[in-house]
């Protein structure tokens, strides 16, 4: 290090230790804040879901593989994934198309589409679940005519779907609007001018350039998909081994003081949260250029 | 190839504002054209509207003989050169240049390598030889601009648009870009039309230039006719520094106060107007007759340019001056000033 460059060094220590002061951040205070941040975050969310991990284990492991693989869960895990697989693709394509519309074109009652997209975030669950008891319950709007035609909504499979495509159809559109909305519409009119289809176009220039948001927003979507309670338990009737997805299997083997059970089911869910959120932050992690772009906030 | 471009009575409103009312042009083949304006002026929208991505609410675009409300955006062949480019991001140089090509009906697609010979000869064109495999984002802001202009060139466009090119660009890049711009149109000879709200820009590189303001085209001419002959005061004073002189035109003699100041006028136009003097258009005199005594009230130089600030009597604001010899007047000297060249618009 030259001479000339020593004065210089300190004077910008000093220089950071005066702006401190200025903002009144003494070591304390961030000691401070920091304890009471990692505190919280300890107490209510790492301890619960380390509690669920204990608690399953608590029996030992063939007390663990007998609660997942008895023919009730077996079921509850096959009636998630076949919710899931359908209500997530199905809010693909259309959160996908929404996000699209609001992104792209000016047209009237934009403004209420958004407020309408946040709409299941707004209402509670079980108000979500009852709305389609009331349309399409035994007493409900088109109940008899269902009962008719032998259609089944509530208390199967469609009813679950239903239920769960609302609750969780917001995840991927707010993703894609603030990113969409970002990049504007330039490079689309520069793949129409240059002679691609409207197809061709969407294919390779739009859904290229918001794949990180897109796959973002699934990965929301399914987790909630997957682990959503209060809709789905109003039109599901609870039925063992033919309605009752896992959150509702866990509930109910709870309920009937089977714990070690409920917790090695309810270790599943907790699964996959950490799953979703370790891919998460894979993504952040590896494309950080391209992510930073895309975020809103 | 290059068509002629014949643009009719064009209206354009958005909601409200009116961004186009009654604009007509006429571009001839290989002409390159700038669309001279402010911002809010609509030259931009009228750039679209040529290309067909704005429909008119009235009038029409002709290519040639064409209507082009008949044909599809692709059929019109269109190269346009977007303001900030809109290199798409996720491709290569050369997908990005490539992509016009690939994006043709399969009968007409040229196969894999001519498509790959043609990224090539492109990329030699635009002076990017062998950048075909970076991405925009690893490009500077010039080499987006020759990519974005070499992808417009690949689909051989009948017409070449440019929305401000050289907007985003450093002073420095954008000097030698435009040279640049000016000898590629040489050698490939495209019908251009180009946005731009730099009239130093406009004048330097265009065969003729159209300036717009509010809706509205208020002259089209060379780059000599637009700026010594300026249509109206708007022209006038957006392509350059002018001063204003209220004079009183009596005979062939404008006279400022009792002062006759410029004389040898060939219009017609008696009574009250507006004399607009350029700074280079006032000249340190001796003699005495139509000449504006004032006083060098301040000296400033701008790069090569030396000026001075004179003021003069019944005047509220003080005349520029640009001083043509290395002798530069004193502060607080008196001198007298005569008018080589003024635009005189009747007053309003």
């Amino acid at each position: 290090m030259s001479d000339a460059a020593l004065p210089q060094f300190r004077t910008d220590t000093a220089q950071k230790r005066d702006t401190r002061r200025v903002r009144g951040e003494g070591v304390v205070v961030q000691a401070v804040l920091i304890t009471i941040s990692l505190a919280f975050l300890a107490l209510f969310l790492l301890l619960p879901l380390v509690s669920v991990f204990v608690e399953a284990g608590a029996r030992g492991w063939t007390a663990y593989m007998a609660a997942v693989t008895e023919p009730d869960a077996v079921a509850a895990i096959h009636l998630t994934l076949l919710v899931a697989g359908i209500a997530v693709p199905f809010n693909v394509v259309v959160g996908i198309a929404a996000a699209w519309a609001i992104a792209k074109f000016a047209f009237r009652g934009k403004n209420l589409l958004i407020s309408l997209i946040d709409l299941p975030f707004s209402v509670s669950p079980v108000i979500s679940g009852l709305v389609f008891v009331l349309l399409f319950g035994a007493q409900g709007y088109f109940g008899a005519w269902l009962k008719a035609h032998d259609v089944q909504i509530i208390f199967a499979l469609p009813g679950l779907v239903l239920a769960t495509v609302f609750v969780t159809f917001p995840f991927v559109a707010r993703e894609l609007i603030p990113h969409m909305q970002s990049l504007g519409s330039a490079d689309e009119e520069a793949a129409l001018t240059l002679g691609a289809s409207g197809w061709r176009t969407f294919l390779t220039i739009t859904l290229p350039n918001v794949k990180w948001s897109l796959f973002y927003g699934v990965l929301l979507c399914n987790a909630r998909a997957m682990g959503e309670f209060g809709a789905v338990a109003v039109v599901s009737g609870k039925i063992r081994g033919l309605t009752n997805t896992m959150p509702l299997h866990v509930e109910i083997l709870y309920n009937e003081y089977m714990s070690a059970a409920a917790f090695a089911v309810a270790s599943l869910l907790a699964g996959l949260a950490l799953v979703t959120l370790a891919l998460k932050t894979l993504l952040e992690w590896h494309y950080s250029d391209s992510i930073a772009a895309s975020r809103r906030h | 190839m290059s068509v002629s471009v014949t643009i009719e009575s064009i209206e354009k409103r958005f909601d409200a504002f009116a961004a186009l009312r009654g604009v007509s042009l006429d571009i001839q083949p290989a002409e390159l054209v700038a669309l001279l304006g402010p911002s809010g002026s609509g030259k931009t929208t009228l750039l679209r509207l040529i290309a067909g991505l704005e429909q008119a609410d009235q009038g029409r675009v002709l290519f040639g003989e064409t209507d082009m409300r008949d044909l599809s955006l692709r059929d019109r062949r269109i190269g346009f050169v977007f303001q900030h480019y809109a290199l798409f991001r996720t491709m290569t140089v050369g997908e990005n240049v490539a992509f016009g090509l690939k994006s043709r009906p399969r009968g007409q697609r040229p196969d894999d390598a001519e498509i790959r010979k043609r990224v090539g000869d492109l990329l030699e064109l635009v002076q990017l030889p062998g950048l075909d495999k970076r991405y925009p984002s690893q490009l500077s802001g010039g080499q987006r601009q020759r990519v974005a202009l070499a992808r417009a060139l690949a689909i051989e466009p009948r017409v070449l648009l440019l929305d401000e090119p050289f907007g985003a660009l450093d002073a420095r890049v954008r000097k030698d870009l435009r040279a640049w711009l000016r000898d590629l149109h040489r050698r490939t000879g495209h019908t251009t039309v180009f946005v731009t709200h730099d009239q130093e820009e406009a004048l330097e590189l265009a065969d003729r230039v159209a300036i717009l303001n509010d809706g509205r085209i208020e002259q089209v001419g060379s780059a000599d006719d637009v700026y010594d002959h300026p249509a109206t005061p708007f022209v006038c004073e957006f392509l350059g520094e002018v001063n204003k002189l209220p004079v009183k035109v009596v005979g062939s003699q404008a006279f400022f106060g009792d002062r006759p100041v410029l004389g040898g006028l060939s219009q017609n136009q008696g009574g009250q107007a507006a004399l607009y003097v350029r700074p280079q258009h006032l000249r340190i005199v001796d003699d005495l007759p139509l000449a504006l005594p004032g006083v060098v009230e301040h000296l400033r130089r701008n790069g090569p340019l030396r000026r001075a600030e004179v003021a003069v009597q019944g005047l509220a604001k003080r005349l520029d001056v640009d001083l043509a010899s290395q002798v530069a007047p004193a502060i607080g000297e008196h001198i007298r000033l005569r008018i080589t060249h003024g635009s005189l618009f009747a007053a309003a």
